[in-house]
């Protein structure tokens, strides 16, 4: 009995630690999920409460699946999250390729790496539409110099405007996606490398056949964190964008947003982030088919 | 080559916002000019105007208190939960490991209707608890990862020396695992306060009132009379950012290995 004593009260002591961390993911974050799926199921107009709260079954849904913008929506988001998220592995590998050499100053270039992720997004987003406004954006007078007639209004052209949401979205979060590959890379003996450049392997060979197997894992890793949060994209459209040039830019988070609390219509509103969450939750699983249980077999140990 | 390429990728990181605090230095003149004036004249204009006409400080201030609450918030709650998941016999850690991960990859717009509900409920909307609440649950998943992972690497002997010198296990984890872990606690403090300081999309639903709105909602709202402000845009901005890219100088070790350890190591 002496030994159980100790022991039950630090079972006690570990589910009060955990008890209040537990209690606010489940009532802000889980709990949420169910709701809105219960708040999809009825006709809720924020500004008109008089209408009551009918419950409306799939009603929500069925005029989902009838509503163009809805499906371009989903559609933008996709080519929004597999271009952004492609390009940022990309440049994030080499980047961490570029980074992990030993010079002179790495640590400050580093940190220079890294501001863009540090930056608040909607400054980022102010920042890129003020260089590419129209009459006095930088760009314009990077490519046209002084022939002012020729300027163009990146951001009211549809495929610029998505263009150039991606490109702020590489730009800010590349960095990210280098870090993790970077961990991944310090994990390889210095002495493979050198092995291999002594077998008189080139280091495009070194690089196919040793670095890249290595540093897969590190590269899937960066992949499912840079999709998950490219389908969360929301302040570089708002502030950018505001989901236009006719309706160009405008991702689910977007449209669930506008249709949620600009235009009132919440259970029309809650049908589209079930959409996004349904969406989300069938990559997520896709992706622990391909990657295996890696993420979760590391704190197991 | 490859300090070149490293070279490369400084002036693509970094002269963009270059730009950015340039024009917040110039004059109405200097921004509308084409071709664009590369260096400005060095005035101050722009800053006086955002902290007279558009109440910059008061933006600062509420920035303070919702990053500041929610750090502080999100350590506690998250200290406890990751020193129980590290040490303690917990039934089904992996689990709730991976249910905090999930958290951390929910999309926000599937939590913005009912968390809105919720605090309208509570009479919390344009709040400041109102905003830290979300951002504490939203923070917690990265906090309580980065924890466990320092937690763990500290030898288990040094608490239990602590325990067989009459600590009990709170008193050894208050005492000698607290101080250890030092580094870690402020690495997950630095990246939970640049969350908060940067979040946009709770903070544009819950404080719709000026008087209570953080800096992203207030540089996403700026607006002149007939002109887009962008000196004054330029100017908050700046304000903004400069206390991040100083954490990032400073602590650039502790950051990547917080990030690294969220997602890598776990």
């Amino acid at each position: 009995m002496a030994v159980m004593a100790p022991r039950r009260g630090e079972k006690l002591l570990a589910w009060g630690l955990l008890l209040p961390c537990l209690a606010a993911v489940c009532a802000f974050a889980f709990w949420p999920i169910v709701y809105s799926f219960v708040l999809s199921l009825h006709r809720i107009v924020l500004g008109l409460p008089g209408l009551g709260e009918p419950f409306v079954g799939l009603g929500n849904y069925a005029r989902l699946l009838a509503d163009p913008t809805a499906r371009s929506s989903a559609g933008i988001t996709l080519v929004f999250v597999a271009v952004s998220t492609l390009c940022e592995v990309a440049l994030g590998t080499l980047m961490a390729l570029a980074l992990d050499r030993s010079f002179r100053g790495r640590g400050l270039v580093r940190a220079a790496v890294l501001v863009p992720w540090a930056i608040p997004t909607v400054v980022a987003s102010q920042m890129w539409r003020f260089i590419l406004n129209d009459r006095y954006g930088l760009l314009n007078w990077l490519i046209f110099g002084d022939q002012v007639g020729s300027y163009r209004a990146w951001l009211a052209e549809p495929g610029w405007a998505l263009a150039a949401v991606i490109g702020a979205d590489v730009w800010k979060t590349s960095a990210f996606a280098a870090l993790i590959v970077l961990a991944g890379l310090q994990t390889i003996p210095r002495e493979l490398n050198e092995a291999a450049a002594l077998d008189g392997a080139g280091s495009w060979q070194r690089f196919r056949h040793l670095t890249l197997p290595l540093v897969l894992p590190a590269l899937a890793v960066a992949l499912v964190f840079r999709t998950m949060d490219a389908f969360r994209v929301f302040d570089l459209v708002y502030v950018m964008t505001q989901g236009g040039p006719a309706n160009a830019t405008n991702v689910l988070q977007f449209y669930g947003y506008k249709k949620m609390f600009a235009e009132g219509f919440m259970g029309y509103g809650s049908a589209v982030s079930v959409m996004v969450f349904v969406m989300v939750l069938a990559v997520s699983l896709l992706y622990l088919r391909l990657v295996g249980r890696r993420l979760l077999r590391g704190d197991a140990r | 080559m490859a300090a070149l390429g490293a070279g490369a990728f400084c002036l693509l990181a970094l002269a963009p916002f270059a730009w950015l605090v340039l024009t917040s230095f110039k004059t109405q003149l200097e921004v509308t000019a084409i071709p664009p004036t590369l260096w400005p004249g060095g005035s101050l204009e722009f800053y006086r105007s955002a902290l007279t006409r558009y109440g910059l400080m008061h933006f600062v201030l509420n920035s303070l208190i919702v990053a500041g609450g929610t750090t502080v918030c999100t350590l506690c709650l998250g200290v406890g939960a990751a020193y129980a998941l590290a040490r303690l016999r917990v039934p089904g850690r992996p689990w709730l490991m991976g249910a905090l991960l999930l958290v951390s990859m929910f999309p926000q717009i599937s939590l913005a209707g009912p968390i809105w509900r919720i605090l309208q409920a509570a009479g919390w909307l344009n709040t400041y608890q109102g905003l830290i609440i979300p951002y504490v649950t939203l923070t917690l998943p990265l906090a309580v990862w980065i924890l466990t992972s320092y937690f763990s690497e500290l030898p288990r002997e040094l608490e239990e020396a602590a325990m067989l010198d009459g600590c009990g296990r709170l008193g050894a984890l208050v005492r000698v695992i607290l101080p250890l872990a030092g580094p870690g606690v402020f690495t997950a403090a630095i990246l939970v306060f640049i969350y908060a300081w940067n979040e946009f999309f709770f903070a544009l639903l819950i404080m719709t009132r000026r008087a209570v709105q953080t800096l992203p909602v207030g540089i996403a709202l700026f607006q002149g009379q007939f002109t887009i402000p962008w000196g004054e845009i330029a100017a908050a901005s700046t304000v903004a950012t400069a206390p991040l890219v100083a954490l990032v100088f400073l602590f650039q070790r502790r950051i990547v290995s917080g990030l690294s350890a969220g997602a890598i190591k776990g």
